[in-house]
């Protein structure tokens, strides 16, 4: 395992297979937070720590407690529920020591725990039998992409909140264009590695 | 208020509550797996049969569940069923298993399912949670089928099915002639731009309505 296997382990998470763009996963918080580009900074540094986070206990959890029990079906059940308490954890200390961002981000915070991103992460590093350094590295990789395209698309929508758009696709529709066309963006990435 | 919901028909429902569509739940299995037909009916099949074994078991247990643990609870639940299904899928269907991958394990964190569970499941009995569960779970999987409708035929030219089980063909059809469909459906930008244009679609129907029953009463308070 070379240093540049595991770059090309965190590009490849980061922009090549971006988590949203190319992958359809964590969109509901992607339309939901985006609209304001403090609170997509927040929300992508919360993500950044929960996927880690999860991601990391996961590993753990699983070559560690379900392999040597033999309870390797069993792994959706414990992911879910490491991730639960994962976010709760997160919560609890978002409200105590920044009160302002716990209460931009509001709703989202416990809905972290259905960002479907979160649970891929964590199972994929399983599927794709990584390493545990290599975990480590795909799950900072991929959160990464995913608060930069969060990041992108607020300035955007900032912009789009002032332009003059058709009745019916004002708010969500219209910023699934936006996506749409940066997915063409994004395809250019792929064959880079 | 509710005798107005009941005059609706089946269809203005589906596209008044639509969970994908109108409330935005659940985008991110129908953005990804809307490539063919068989993938959209094979996962709302499985979606509706986690969803009303969910409210089912969730409205059973609502009265015994301590509030404070009310989530870890109905996700537990939720998993466990996702499991079986998953488990079922890949042995009975293992084409559809592979084709729909990881998403099947992410049906767990379908917001729909959680969504409904905690807001309709848990305060009602078991008979209007199982019905709520299968309303929901056929408006999820008409989305579905739109979507990979409109995705299929203009990605392939081809509108096909085949039966799960044997991988038999039932039926394949050729709409557009070959060298005229257009791939760009088939990837990533294809289905946000669908999506987008159906929920956009969708709520131009719901603004137009709206003015006509606004429209209407006005009408009403004038002869009165």
């Amino acid at each position: 395992m070379s240093l540049s296997s595991l770059f090309t382990i965190f590009i490849s998470g980061m922009l090549i297979n971006n988590i949203i763009l190319s992958k359809f996963l964590g969109i509901c918080p992607f339309m939901g937070v985006s609209t304001k580009l403090s609170s997509a900074v927040g929300m992508g540094l919360a993500v950044i720590f929960v996927i880690f986070g999860a991601s990391v206990f996961s590993w753990f959890l699983y070559y560690y407690a379900l392999v040597p029990l033999g309870l390797e079906y069993m792994k959706l059940i414990c992911f879910i529920l490491l991730i639960a308490s994962f976010v709760q954890f997160v919560e609890m200390f978002v409200k105590k020591t920044s009160p302002s961002l716990y209460k931009s981000l509001g709703i989202y915070l416990p809905l972290i725990t259905t960002n479907c991103a979160v649970l891929y992460v964590a199972l994929d590093n399983i599927t794709q039998k990584y390493t545990l350094v290599e975990t480590i590295v795909n799950s900072i990789g991929v959160p990464a992409g995913f608060m930069l395209m969060l990041v992108i698309f607020a300035t955007i929508r900032e912009r789009l909140d002032s332009a003059d758009v058709p009745e019916a696709f004002k708010g969500n529709p219209i910023a699934l264009v936006v996506a749409a066309i940066m997915a063409i963006a994004f395809g250019a990435f792929a064959g880079l590695v | 208020m509710s005798e107005k919901k009941q005059k609706r028909s089946f269809v203005s429902e589906m596209l008044y509550n639509n969970p994908v569509f109108g409330l935005y739940l659940g985008i991110c299995s129908s953005l990804a797996i809307t490539t063919t037909l068989n993938n959209a009916i094979g996962m709302g099949i499985a979606v509706i049969v986690v969803l009303v074994l969910s409210n089912i078991v969730v409205s059973l247990l609502a009265p015994i569940t301590p509030d404070e643990i009310h989530i870890p609870v109905y996700i537990v639940i939720i998993a466990s069923l996702v499991t079986i299904v998953g488990m079922l899928m890949q042995a009975f269907t293992p084409q559809l298993f592979s084709a729909l991958g990881a998403f099947i394990d992410l049906i767990v964190v379908n917001c729909i399912i959680l969504g409904r569970a905690e807001a309709y499941a848990s305060k009602n009995n078991v008979l209007d949670s199982a019905k709520d569960g299968l309303m929901m779970g056929l408006s999820y999987t008409f989305s579905l089928i739109a979507m990979s409708f409109i995705r299929q035929l203009l990605g392939t030219g081809v509108l096909s099915m085949s039966n799960p089980m044997t991988n038999a063909e039932i039926f394949s059809l050729r709409l557009i002639p070959e060298g005229y469909e257009i791939g760009i459906f088939t990837q990533q930008t294809g289905a946000f731009l669908t999506f987008a244009i159906l929920a956009a679609a969708v709520t131009a129907y719901k603004n137009a309505n709206d003015k006509k029953e606004v429209a209407k009463q006005k009408a009403k308070e004038a002869q009165a």
